[in-house]
């Protein structure tokens, strides 16, 4: 596992004491180079997040990641779930959408 | 003007406002497109504002809004969300309700 993705399991592990967690690298789906830790997607599962909106669950997980985020991690898909709602939805996340290229602009 | 001035009267200035990478018609981001399909999908006027050719407001409203990463819904001066949320929200009919709702206040000009 490379540095970044473990940095983000394990904040992510010590803040909201997950029932499941997915995190995976996308970034080979954009225009970065092979190797790159730059897009990802996370799949959360855990009780912190009861009676909370999806912007303050987010808000939440982005305040966690503050360091990643300002650094090398330029997406972050996420899907927040309470394990009431993961049960319902039986494990059914969206795929994240291919690249277009904007990110070629970035300098990052 | 402050650009957290400006950002500040864009938010309150329009009722449905989403703010992407490139334009609704040709998005550069494929977050960016599928937040703006889906809320040119709900048939309301909105107005965007692209990040890549406006950096300012790309470096600055993260911090406005508490939220790293584009693209954001903002509807009646309040963060909606991001790519996820709002294709969450279009999945479940929530996303028409809200701005449906939002454009029935809006004031008639």
């Amino acid at each position: 596992m490379q540095p970044i993705e473990k940095a983000i399991r394990a904040k992510i592990a010590t803040e909201f004491e997950p029932q499941h967690l997915e995190v995976i690298n996308e970034s080979y789906k954009h225009s970065v180079p092979p190797g790159s830790e730059s897009h990802f997607k996370v799949v959360l599962v855990s009780p912190a997040f009861a009676g909370q909106r999806l912007v303050q669950r987010h808000q939440a997980v982005y305040a966690a990641l503050r360091e990643e985020l300002d650094g090398p991690v330029h997406a972050l898909a996420l899907h927040t779930h309470t394990p009431e709602e993961w049960a319902h939805k039986q494990g059914d996340t969206p795929d994240s959408p291919n690249c277009l290229g904007g990110s070629k602009a970035d300098p990052a | 003007m402050d650009i957290m001035e400006t950002i500040k009267q864009q938010i309150t200035d329009n009722t449905v406002i989403l703010y992407m990478k490139g334009a609704p018609n040709a998005p550069q981001c494929g977050f960016s497109q599928q937040a703006s399909q889906a809320v040119m999908a709900c048939g309301q006027r909105f107005a965007y504002v692209d990040v890549l050719s406006n950096p300012d407001i790309r470096a600055n409203l993260p911090k406005y809004g508490n939220w790293p990463t584009f693209p954001q819904l903002w509807v009646k001066g309040e963060l909606i969300g991001g790519c996820d949320i709002i294709m969450e929200m279009s999945q479940s009919g929530e996303l028409k309700k809200v701005l449906d709702e939002a454009s029935a206040d809006e004031p008639s000009e």
